[in-house]
């Protein structure tokens, strides 16, 4: 079976970020590989390693240094990586069709594995469009795969902890929740032979996604700085406790 | 004339409050504000609908056995989408709605904002958190359909009378190919409220020293009606379930009152819950960020503040 994984290069969640322009960031920031699509490599060489014959795949769209971010799904243990390159910014509806388009040319997908959400633009939506425009069954939010020869039985979770399973049949999309497992580091090995892995590149002018009506983009970006001015509460513990029920009662009326 | 969609989020058949900011913000002179409520009896909700703004509710049956399933729920409402006209959607961005709105999105290939702080409907535009939290964004959509997934909590409600019409929809034939629903499991009952909805959340950190203490903070949030949060690192050390870890990689939360507790105020923490109403740290520790960071700091042990405010408010 082929095994395709859908990553994301996005800046490392402690940096800092810095507004260029109108809706542009200073790039020259670390890079890494979205936290969730940890959880989405680690799972398709688990699932890998159980089915004979399979093959994992890291695609990604993005510049051509996000070739760092797939060379780190390979150390992770995927087989190759394809790296549609563009400098240009993507949303998901874009996303999702070059992602399809170049599965589809690729190979014939069994499964396809992304990250709940990226970081960086938490849109949670590709794995559904890619879902819609393959025709294949979606779960996002998923902590438990268990594959029974065509069939996915996943567990999804919902709020306060509530967990819904459903049978999904092959192929089929999963967005990797933090729960599905324990991300699997690479060692220095890994790294290493995973420096022989290939990663073919693709321009996205050489791909035909066709044409959608609908679009986004972004417009504006501005640093979300709430500035806020602590004050202090002081006191014993009994004057400090009626002072917090103060401010609940009567500034933010919540009593 | 402009047809606006608004799907409802019900619990056990009543509305939930985080619906009325959502629908204030939906309302735009010269529209028809479509509800859509799925499989329930819309009699029981239809006089809160009214007062604040809603002109047609529709009410989606759906076949027994495919109440629970997220795939046919979402084509029910894609399809009275485009059986009723509608051009602009809202719903809420909750862990039903994060399942439910791409799901429509993707079907009718519409450009979908989640977590939209607020959204300007004539200019189609809406405004999001991206990069950790750290910036803010405006997204401008384009397409015959747009939807928007909303921030609970973000938009004040404010009321609109107005009197509706009940449209049925029968959506009891659509079904899931490849995709069927097994079962659910409730989650921990005891939470009453979730952190998505809460007015009031108090999050435990670090240093809250183990599990059992994140009692004491439920305990206080039950006298204040509001929900327990956690850190991640209270999450990773296995004393509370992710399903209450606030931050980047958790829930993002905008309650009117946010109380952290042994947090020292991470980059990712803030990701999480820094749009929140008022913020208030406690923290032996002066130096830590999120006493820096926050409307009101106490310098103090939470584990014996926190019992003290309990009693305060017991004793009225
Ligand atoms: C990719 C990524 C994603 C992440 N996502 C998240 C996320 O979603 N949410 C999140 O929270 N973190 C997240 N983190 C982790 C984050 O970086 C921090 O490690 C974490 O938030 C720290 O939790 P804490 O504040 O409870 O612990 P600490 O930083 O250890 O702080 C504990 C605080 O408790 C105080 N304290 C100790 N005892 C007491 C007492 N008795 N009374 C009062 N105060 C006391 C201490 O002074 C200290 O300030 C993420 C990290 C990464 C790299």
């Amino acid at each position: 079976m082929q095994i395709y994984v859908c990553v994301k290069h996005v800046p490392d969640s402690s940096a800092v970020i810095t507004v260029l322009g109108d809706n542009q960031i200073d790039e020259n920031v670390i890079f890494l590989l979205n936290p969730y699509d940890e959880h989405a490599v680690t799972e398709a060489v688990k699932i890998k390693n159980s089915l004979p014959d399979s093959e994992v795949i890291a695609v990604c769209l993005g510049k051509d240094d996000a070739e760092k971010t797939l060379r780190s799904a390979l150390a992770m243990g995927a087989d190759r990586g394809i790296l549609v390159v563009s400098d240009a910014p993507h949303e998901s509806i874009e996303i999702a069709r070059v992602l399809k388009t170049v599965m589809a040319q690729d190979g014939i997908p069994g499964l396809i594995i992304t990250g709940k959400e990226s970081i960086d633009a938490k849109g949670m939506q590709t794995m559904f469009r890619i879902g819609a425009l393959f025709d294949f069954p979606v779960a996002t939010n998923v902590i438990r795969l268990d594959i029974e020869g065509d069939i996915a039985i996943v567990d999804s979770e919902l709020s306060g902890g509530a967990v819904d399973t459903y049978e999904m049949s092959l192929p089929c999309v999963i967005g990797a929740g933090r729960g599905l497992n324990t991300p699997k580091y690479p060692t220095f090995p890994d790294v290493v032979k995973s420096k022989k892995k290939v990663v073919k590149k693709i321009a996205l002018a050489e791909l035909d996604i066709g044409t959608s009506k609908a679009d986004m983009w972004i417009v504006g970006l501005e640093p979300l700085v709430l500035v806020r001015k602590p004050k202090e509460i002081t006191g014993d513990t009994d004057e400090v406790a009626r002072e917090v029920i103060r401010i609940l009662r009567e500034e933010a009326k919540v009593i | 004339m402009k047809n606006i969609g608004i799907i409802i989020e019900l619990d056990e058949g009543k509305i939930k409050e985080i619906n009325f900011g959502m629908i204030t913000l939906a309302r735009a002179p010269d529209s028809d504000l479509f509800a859509f409520v799925l499989d329930a009896d819309v009699t029981a909700v239809r006089e809160d609908l009214e007062s604040y703004g809603i002109t047609k509710i529709v009410d989606v049956a759906l076949a027994s056995d495919q109440r629970n399933n997220p795939a046919v729920r979402a084509k029910a409402i894609a399809n009275g989408i485009k059986e009723y006209g509608i051009g602009a959607v809202f719903g809420l961005s909750t862990a039903t709605g994060k399942d439910l709105l791409p799901r429509i999105a993707a079907q009718l290939e519409a450009p979908l904002v989640m977590d939209c702080f607020t959204v300007d409907l004539e200019n189609n535009l809406a405004w999001t958190s991206r990069y950790s939290g750290k910036t803010s964004a405006s997204i401008k959509v384009t397409g015959d359909i747009v939807v928007f997934g909303v921030r609970p909590n973000a938009v004040e409600p404010v009321k609109g009378q107005v009197s509706s019409r009940i449209l049925k929809f029968d959506g009891s034939r659509i079904v899931s190919r490849g995709f069927k629903f097994v079962k659910r499991a409730a989650g921990d009952t005891s939470v009453k409220i979730s952190l998505a909805e809460a007015d009031v959340i108090i999050s435990g950190g670090r240093g809250m020293k183990n599990g059992d203490n994140f009692s004491i903070l439920s305990k206080c949030a039950e006298k204040l009606n509001g929900a327990v949060g956690a850190s991640r690192a209270a999450v990773d050390s296995g004393w509370v379930p992710y399903s209450m870890q606030v931050g980047l990689t958790g829930e993002k939360v905008s309650p009117r009152v946010y109380i952290g507790c042994g947090i020292s105020g991470s980059i990712q923490h803030f990701a999480g819950m820094k749009t929140s109403g008022l913020i208030i740290a406690i923290n032996t520790d002066k130096h830590a960020s999120l006493m820096a960071d926050c409307d009101y700091s106490v310098l103090a042990d939470v584990l014996e503040l926190i019992p003290e405010i309990t009693r305060h408010l017991e004793n009225g």
